[in-house]
C-alpha cells in the first residue's frame, strides 16, 4: 500500500523528485469529487449521531412508536425515482457529446430534480398531516425526532437542490459547458446517498 | 471524471485576479486576503473576550468593588469569553487563518482547490461572529449558561439568557460549523490533491500535518456540535423533550418530560474534546516550524511527530466522557475513559521529549518567535502533567469543577496555543507584511505575556486543590476557604490586568513596523519550507509567479554537513549536494 | 539566555511555590485517603518529568545558544529510534504507575459497601434538602411529579415505604461517624453536584435519574455542602452543611426529625386562632396588615405565610433582631416571643396572609424603571419572579405591592451584614451575595422603582 510506504519511509535520505514531473494527489479523483465524498461523510457522522441519540433517547420510557403516514410511502417512491432519473442523466451524458436542456441527459436532469422538490413538498405535508391528527412535535418522542430526522435529510437535500437549480438554469439559459457532465455526476452520487440515508431514516423510524 | 493532474491545469486555472479595490481586498478569493480577514476578525472578538476576562477577574479578586458587574452579567461574561476563545478566536485564527495562509504556500500551490468556497467560509464565520455579538444587545443580554451550555439549565428559567441568549448562540454555533466545512473541505482538499510535484506527504511541514489532521478532526466533531445545537433548539423552540427531563419551573411543572441532559454531555464533549485537538494539533505543527527553523536544526523524529500527530487525532474521539466523570453517567465507563486518556499523554509526550531534542546540539536563535516557542514548550509540559491528574478518574473526582480544572486547562489550550500564536504570527510576519516587525518590543511583549500568565494559572492550581469550585460569582463566607486564598485570588488579577495591558505591545508592533519596520527579505529566517521561496515578499496574488516550484526535499534540511549554507530550501535541486550524514539504518 | 536562566527560576520558583504554598487539601474527613494517595503519587511522577524535561530545555537553550563569535554549528540527526522507543517506555511505565493505582481506587469507589446507609439528598434552583430513610431502612420513591408546595421532596403520598421517611427542609445535614454512607443524588430542576470538599467525592445530580457516591465519614465536625456543577444564577449561594455526629447523636437528631407522614398530617391552621393573637400585632402593622410607616411596621397582608411562620420564628431564635444596629429588628424581637409555638405561628402567619391584599403607597424617589428592570430580571427575578409574587420553591417572599421603604432598608441592612449572617438564617446568606447586583444608591432606587411599577 503506497500510503503505508509513503508515512514510513526516511524523507531526508531521499532527494530529488521520487515521482518524476508529475505532483501526485493523494486520490485519483477530481477536487470536487474528493470535497463531496468527504462532505458525505460528514453527513453519514450527522445521522449517525441522531440515530445514536434516537436509540438511547428510546430507552429512556416515555417511548411510544409513531404510526407513520403512507404519503411517506408515496414520497419515499418520488425520492427513488428522483435517483434514478439523476443516474440516466448520468448515463445519457455519457454518450451525448453537447448537453442541453433538451438533450436526454439535460431532461433526465431536469425531471429527477423536481422530482426531488417534490419530495420535498410531499414530507412538508406530512408534517402538516401528523400536526393535525395530534401527533405534533411535541406530542411524543419518537414524533419529534420524526421530524427532526426528516427535517435534517430536507436539509441536505435542500443543499443539492441549490447546487441543481444553479446548473438548472443556466441550462435553461442555453449554456452547454462541459462542466455540466461533472455537476450531473456529482448530483446523482449525492441523490444516491440521500435516497440510501432517507431508506436508513425511514426503516428506523417505521420500526421503532 | 477524468482526474487532470494539476501541474497541466496549472494554465488553464483561471486565477481571477482582482480588478478593484472590493474584489481585491473584501469579496477576495485570494487565500492570504481571507486569512487576514480570518485573522483579523478572531483577533478582534479574542479583544473581547479578553475584556469578558478581565471583567471575571476583577469581580473574583475584588468581589466588592464593581457596581457594573452583578451575577448574571458575571455569568454571562465567564460564557461568552469561553466560547469566544476557543471556537471563535482559537479554531478560527488557527485554520482560518493560518491553514488559509499556510496551505497553498506550504503546498505549493496558487490558490486553495475552490477559492469561491473559501471566500464564503469567512462570511458565513463573520456572519456568525456578528450573531453572537448581537446576543450582547437583545433583552436579556447573551446567554449566561458556561460554554459547554449544558442542558437543562441553558434554556431553562434561572440562567442568564435562556430565551434569546442561547438562541442567538445555537445559531451563531450553527453558521460557524456550515463556515469551518466550507472552509475545512478546502483545506483537507487542497493538501491531498493539490500539492506540488515532488512534495509528497512525508515532505510536508509539520505545520501542514498539524492543520491537516485538526481539519480532520473538526469536520468529524462540528457534525456533534451541530447535532446536539439543533437538538437544544428543538427542546427550546418547539418543546421537544430530547434533553429536558421533567422538572421544576419556579415552583411550576414544566412542559418537559423524560429527556436525557446526560445525552447532551455526551454530544458536547463528543466535539468537546476533539475541539481541543483542533486547536492544539495546529499548534503542535506550527511550534515545529518554528523551533526547527531558528534552532537551524532539523525537527527531532519527524516520522514520530507525524505519526503521534496521527495517533493524538485518532485517540481524540475516544476519551470524551473523561469530561463526564461526575456527570452520574456509568461510573463503570471511568475505566475506559480513563485508560484511553492516559493513553493519549504517550504521544503527547513523545512530541515534548521531539522538541526539547530538536533545541538539543542546535544552534538556537533566540529571537521573538523563537522565546514564544521555548515558553511554549514549558506551559504545555506545565499544562500536559496537569492532565494526568484529571484523566485519571479518581483524582478527577475531587478536583473536577474546581480552580484546578480552570488552571489545567488555561494553561494546556489557553496560554500554550497563544504563547504558539505570537511565535508564529512573529515568524511568518516578514512574509505576510514584507517587513520587520521590532524585535525589542517583541521580546518585551514575549516576557510580559510568559510570566504574566504563569503568575495567573501556577497559583490557580493551589486554589484548586483547596477546593475552591469555579464558576462562582463570589466565594462568600467559607469556612474552608482562607483569607489569604482571597488575597492570592486579587493578585491573579492583577497579573491578568497586567497581562491583557502588555498585549498592547504586540498590536503596537504590528501596526507600527507595518510602515516603518525594517523592509524583509523573501526568506529572512534562512528557513526551508516553500513560503519563505515565494519570487515576491509578500507573495502576490496567484504566488509563484511564473512556474510553480517543485520539491527535491524534505522540509528539515538545516545545518546538512558538507553543505556551505545552514539550510538547503525545499525547492533547491538534490543532485549537487549529496548528503554525508545518515543514520543508522537508513537506507533510500 | 536570559530565557535559560529564567526557565531554570521557574522550576526552582515552581517547587519552592508548591511546598511553601499554604493552600492544599483541606484535612480529610472521609475514609477516601486512598485518593490523597493516588494524588500524591501522581505528583511525584509528574514532578520528576516536569523537573527533568524543564531542566534539560534550559540547559539546552544555554548550552546551544548562538553566540557572537562563535561559529558552532547544530547537529544533523533526523532521528534516534533507539532514544525514542526508550522514551516511549519510560512514558508509558509512568503512565501506567499513574493510572493502575487510580483504577484500583476507583474500583474502590464504584462498589458500595452492603452496609452502608443510603440518605437523599435532594437539589434545586438553590437549594438543598435531604431526606433519610425511616424505621424500615428504606427511602420511599419519588418522583417530579409528586412535588407540590406541601410535598417539596415528591415523595410518593402512596408508597408506604415513604411515610416514615425522615425529611429534612433546611439546609443542613447530618451522618454518623465510622459508618459507610450512600449518597442518592437527585435534583428538582436542572444539574447540579454534592460537593463536600473534605469528603473529596462528588457527583453531579441529574433531574430525571438518581446519582450516588459513597463514603464513610471519620471525622466529626461540621463541613460546608457545595454546589459544584453549574446551575444558574444561583449557583454561588447554594450552601448547606453537613455536621459529622457520634452514631449516638446522630440517633438523637435522627428521632427529633419530623417523618414524611408527620409533614403531610399537620393540623389545618386555625385562622381564628391567628386573628386573636394578630390583635397585638395589629397596633403597629395595622388591623388589615397595611404597615405603618411612622411605627417603621412593614405592610405584611401579601406575604406568603410560609414566609411569615420562618420571620417569627428567627425572631424568636434571636436569629433576627438581636443585631445592636437593627433597630426595627429589636422592637419586633419581643413581639415574636408572644406566638412562640410552631402552631401559634403558623395560625397566626394564616390570619395575616389573607388578609386584603391593597398595594403599599410609593415612598421613594422615582429611580429608572428600565434600567432597574434590566437589573430585576437579570438577577432578581430567578427567585422572587418576573411578577413579583415570590415562590415557595426558592423561598423567595413577595416584593410586588409591598412597602418600598421597607425594601430599601432591607436591602441595605443585608448589604451591611446587619441581615442574613446570622447561621440561624438558612437563605439570607442568599441575599447578602445578591444585593451585589445594586451595589450603588442608584441601581437599589432603580431597582425597587421597578418593582413598584409591578403591581
Amino acid at each position: 500500500m503506497s500510503l503505508y510506504r509513503d508515512v514510513t519511509n526516511k524523507p531526508w535520505d531521499q532527494v530529488g523528485l521520487p515521482d518524476g514531473i508529475e505532483n501526485k494527489p493523494v486520490f485519483a479523483v477530481s477536487n470536487e469529487r474528493l470535497a463531496l465524498t468527504v462532505f458525505m461523510i460528514i453527513a453519514s457522522v450527522i445521522f449517525s449521531l441522531l440515530l445514536v441519540s434516537y436509540y438511547i433517547r428510546m430507552g429512556i420510557g416515555d417511548w411510544v412508536p409513531m404510526s407513520i403516514p403512507t404519503q411517506v410511502w408515496a414520497n419515499t417512491t418520488l425520492l427513488i425515482l428522483s435517483s434514478v432519473c439523476l443516474q440516466s442523466a448520468v448515463v445519457f451524458s455519457r454518450k451525448q457529446s453537447t448537453i442541453s436542456v433538451v438533450s436526454r441527459a439535460g431532461l433526465s436532469f431536469g425531471i429527477g430534480g423536481l422530482l426531488a422538490v417534490a419530495f420535498v413538498f410531499g414530507q412538508y405535508q406530512v408534517w402538516g398531516l401528523l400536526a393535525e391528527t395530534g401527533q405534533g412535535v411535541r406530542s411524543n418522542p419518537a414524533n419529534s425526532f420524526f421530524y427532526l430526522l426528516t427535517s435534517v435529510h430536507v436539509a441536505h437535500l435542500l443543499g443539492g437542490l441549490w447546487v441543481w437549480s444553479k446548473s438548472a438554469i443556466s441550462l435553461i439559459q442555453g449554456s452547454t459547458s462541459e462542466h455540466f457532465r461533472q455537476t450531473i455526476n456529482l448530483c446523482a452520487i449525492y441523490w444516491h446517498f440521500l435516497l440510501v440515508v432517507w431508506i436508513g431514516l425511514f426503516f428506523v423510524l417505521a420500526n421503532t | 471524471m477524468a482526474y487532470v493532474p494539476l501541474a497541466d491545469q496549472d494554465d488553464a486555472h483561471a486565477l481571477h485576479d482582482p480588478q478593484t479595490f472590493v474584489t481585491k481586498y473584501i469579496w477576495s478569493q485570494d487565500h492570504k486576503v481571507i486569512a487576514i480577514q480570518y485573522g483579523g476578525v478572531a483577533i478582534f472578538v479574542g479583544l473581547i473576550a479578553l475584556g469578558l476576562s478581565i471583567i471575571m477577574r476583577l469581580q473574583l479578586g475584588f468581589p466588592d468593588t464593581f457596581s457594573f458587574i452583578d451575577p448574571a452579567f458575571y455569568y454571562q461574561a465567564v460564557t461568552m469569553h469561553g466560547m469566544i476563545m476557543v471556537i471563535y478566536l482559537l479554531t478560527a485564527l488557527f485554520l482560518g487563518g493560518f491553514g488559509n495562509y499556510l496551505i497553498p504556500l506550504m503546498c505549493g500551490t496558487r490558490d486553495m482547490v475552490f477559492p469561491f468556497l473559501n471566500m464564503l467560509s469567512f462570511w458565513f464565520y463573520l456572519l456568525s461572529v456578528l450573531v453572537l455579538l448581537a446576543s450582547f444587545f437583545i433583552p436579556g443580554g447573551p446567554t449566561g449558561a458556561g460554554w459547554t451550555l449544558y442542558a437543562p439549565q441553558s434554556i431553562s428559567m434561572g440562567t442568564p439568557g435562556y430565551e434569546g441568549g442561547i438562541l442567538f448562540m445555537l445559531i451563531s454555533l450553527g453558521i460557524f460549523i456550515v463556515a469551518f466545512t466550507m472552509g475545512g473541505l478546502n483545506y483537507v482538499t487542497t493538501i491531498l490533491q493539490a500539492r506540488t510535484r515532488g512534495l509528497t506527504l512525508m515532505r510536508l511541514p509539520l505545520s501542514i500535518w498539524g492543520i491537516f489532521t485538526a481539519t480532520v478532526l473538526g469536520l468529524f466533531a462540528f457534525p456533534a456540535l451541530l447535532v446536539s445545537a439543533i437538538m437544544l433548539g428543538f427542546d427550546l423552540i418547539l418543546g421537544t423533550s430530547f434533553f429536558m427531563p421533567a422538572m421544576m419551573e419556579l415552583g411550576e411543572q414544566s412542559s418537559y418530560d423524560g429527556g436525557s441532559p446526560i445525552l447532551f454531555q455526551h454530544l458536547f464533549w463528543f466535539f468537546g474534546h476533539p475541539e481541543v485537538y483542533i486547536v492544539a494539533l495546529p499548534a503542535f505543527g506550527l511550534v515545529s516550524d518554528v523551533i526547527s527553523t531558528h534552532a537551524r536544526k532539523n525537527i527531532f523524529g519527524y516520522r514520530m511527530m507525524v505519526w503521534a500527530i496521527i495517533a493524538i487525532g485518532g485517540l481524540s474521539f475516544m476519551v470524551w466522557a473523561h469530561h463526564m466523570y461526575v456527570s452520574g453517567m456509568n461510573p463503570y465507563f471511568g475505566f475506559f475513559f480513563a485508560t484511553t486518556t492516559l493513553i493519549i499523554a504517550v504521544p503527547t509526550a513523545l512530541k515534548v521529549y521531539n522538541w526539547v531534542l530538536t533545541l538539543w546540539q542546535g544552534n538556537i536563535r533566540l529571537n521573538t518567535p523563537m522565546l514564544f516557542a521555548i515558553g511554549f514548550i514549558f506551559t504545555f509540559v506545565h499544562g500536559g502533567l496537569t492532565g494526568l491528574f484529571l484523566g485519571n478518574v479518581i483524582i478527577d473526582i475531587p478536583l473536577a469543577d474546581t480552580y484546578f480544572v480552570v488552571a489545567h486547562f488555561h494553561m494546556v489550550m489557553g496560554v500554550s496555543p497563544v504563547l504558539v500564536l505570537f511565535a508564529a504570527l512573529y515568524h511568518w510576519y516578514p512574509k505576510v507584511t514584507g517587513r520587520m516587525f521590532n524585535e525589542t518590543l517583541g521580546k518585551v511583549h514575549f516576557w510580559c505575556t510568559f510570566l504574566g500568565t504563569y503568575a495567573i494559572y501556577l497559583p490557580m492550581h493551589y486554589l484548586g486543590f483547596l477546593g475552591m469550585p469555579r464558576r462562582y460569582f463570589e466565594m462568600g463566607s467559607t469556612d474552608f476557604v482562607p483569607a489569604s486564598a482571597q488575597a492570592l485570588n486579587a493578585n491573579i488579577t492583577l497579573a491578568a490586568i497586567f497581562v491583557a495591558i502588555a498585549q498592547i505591545l504586540f498590536f503596537v508592533n504590528v501596526f507600527w513596523s507595518l510602515r516603518n519596520g525594517e523592509r524583509a527579505s523573501g526568506n529572512p529566517w534562512g528557513a526551508t519550507t516553500l513560503e519563505w521561496q515565494t519570487p515576491d515578499t509578500p507573495p502576490k496574488h496567484g504566488n509563484w509567479g511564473e512556474e510553480l516550484p517543485s520539491v527535491y526535499r524534505w522540509a528539515y534540511d538545516y545545518s546538512v554537513p558538507g553543505h556551505k549554507q545552514d539550510f538547503i530550501p525545499q525547492n533547491e535541486p538534490g543532485e549537487e549536494y549529496e548528503k554525508t550524514h545518515h543514520t543508522a539504518g537508513g537506507h533510500s | 539566555m536570559a530565557i535559560a536562566v529564567v526557565l531554570f527560576l521557574l522550576v526552582v520558583g515552581t517547587v519552592i511555590f508548591h511546598f511553601a504554598s499554604p493552600w492544599w487539601f483541606t484535612e480529610i474527613a472521609s475514609h477516601w485517603s486512598n485518593i490523597d494517595f493516588t494524588i500524591n503519587l501522581t505528583f511525584w511522577v509528574t514532578g520528576f518529568v516536569f523537573i527533568a524535561v524543564n531542566l534539560f530545555l534550559a540547559y539546552s537553550v544555554y548550552r546551544y545558544r548562538q553566540r557572537k563569535g562563535s561559529d558552532h554549528t547544530a547537529v544533523y540527526e533526523p532521528e534516534n529510534a533507539k532514544l525514542e522507543s526508550g522514551l516511549t517506555i519510560l512514558t508509558t511505565i509512568g503512565v501506567v504507575a499513574m493510572l493502575a493505582p487510580g483504577l484500583f481506587v476507583w474500583a474502590q469507589f464504584v462498589s458500595v459497601p452492603d452496609d452502608a446507609m443510603e440518605f437523599e439528598a435532594f437539589a434545586s434552583q438553590w437549594q438543598w434538602s435531604f431526606r433519610y430513610p425511616g424505621a424500615d431502612g428504606v427511602l420511599g420513591t419519588a418522583d417530579i411529579q409528586h412535588i407540590t408546595e406541601r410535598n417539596p421532596w415528591g415523595i410518593n403520598p402512596n408508597d408506604p415505604n415513604g411515610q416514615d421517611d425522615v425529611v429534612v427542609k433546611r439546609p443542613n445535614m447530618v451522618l454518623p461517624l465510622n459508618q459507610p454512607v450512600k449518597a442518592l443524588l437527585r435534583s428538582r430542576d436542572v444539574l447540579h453536584n454534592y460537593t463536600v470538599p473534605q469528603f473529596r467525592v462528588k457527583m453531579d445530580m441529574v433531574p430525571g435519574m438518581v446519582s450516588y457516591l459513597w463514603l464513610t465519614p471519620t471525622r466529626t465536625g461540621s463541613f460546608e455542602i457545595l454546589c459544584e456543577q453549574y446551575c444558574g444564577l444561583g449557583h454561588h449561594i447554594m450552601r448547606a452543611t453537613v455536621e459529622v455526629m457520634e452514631p449516638a447523636d446522630f440517633q438523637n437528631w435522627l428521632n427529633a426529625q419530623a417523618t414524611f407522614a408527620d409533614t403531610q398530617q399537620l393540623v389545618a391552621a386555625d385562622t381564628n386562632a391567628g386573628q386573636q393573637q394578630y390583635a397585638v400585632c395589629a397596633s403597629c402593622h395595622g388591623a388589615n396588615g397595611e404597615g405603618n410607616r411612622a411605627m417603621n411596621a412593614p405592610k405584611l397582608a401579601g406575604l406568603q405565610p410560609w414566609y411569615i411562620e420562618r420571620q417569627l420564628r428567627y425572631y424568636q431564635e434571636g436569629v433576627r433582631g438581636r443585631n445592636p444596629e437593627d433597630s426595627f429588628g429589636q422592637m419586633m424581637a419581643p413581639m415574636a416571643n408572644m406566638v412562640n409555638s410552631d402552631q401559634a405561628r403558623r395560625n397566626v402567619s394564616a390570619y395575616i396572609s389573607n388578609l386584603p391584599q391593597t398595594n403599599a403607597a410609593v415612598t421613594l424617589p422615582e429611580g429608572d424603571a428600565a434600567r432597574g428592570m434590566r437589573i430585576y430580571e437579570a438577577n432578581c427575578a430567578a427567585c422572587h419572579g418576573s411578577d413579583g409574587k415570590g415562590s415557595w420553591a426558592t423561598d423567595a417572599p413577595a416584593l410586588a405591592g409591598m412597602d418600598d421603604w421597607y425594601l430599601a432598608h432591607q436591602l441595605s441592612n443585608y448589604r451591611t451584614g446587619i441581615r442574613g449572617d446570622h447561621d440561624g438564617d438558612d437563605y439570607g446568606y442568599q441575599m447578602v451575595s445578591m444585593v451585589k447586583a445594586m451595589r450603588t444608591q442608584q441601581q437599589q432606587d432603580d431597582v425597587i422603582t421597578y418593582i413598584n411599577s409591578l403591581r
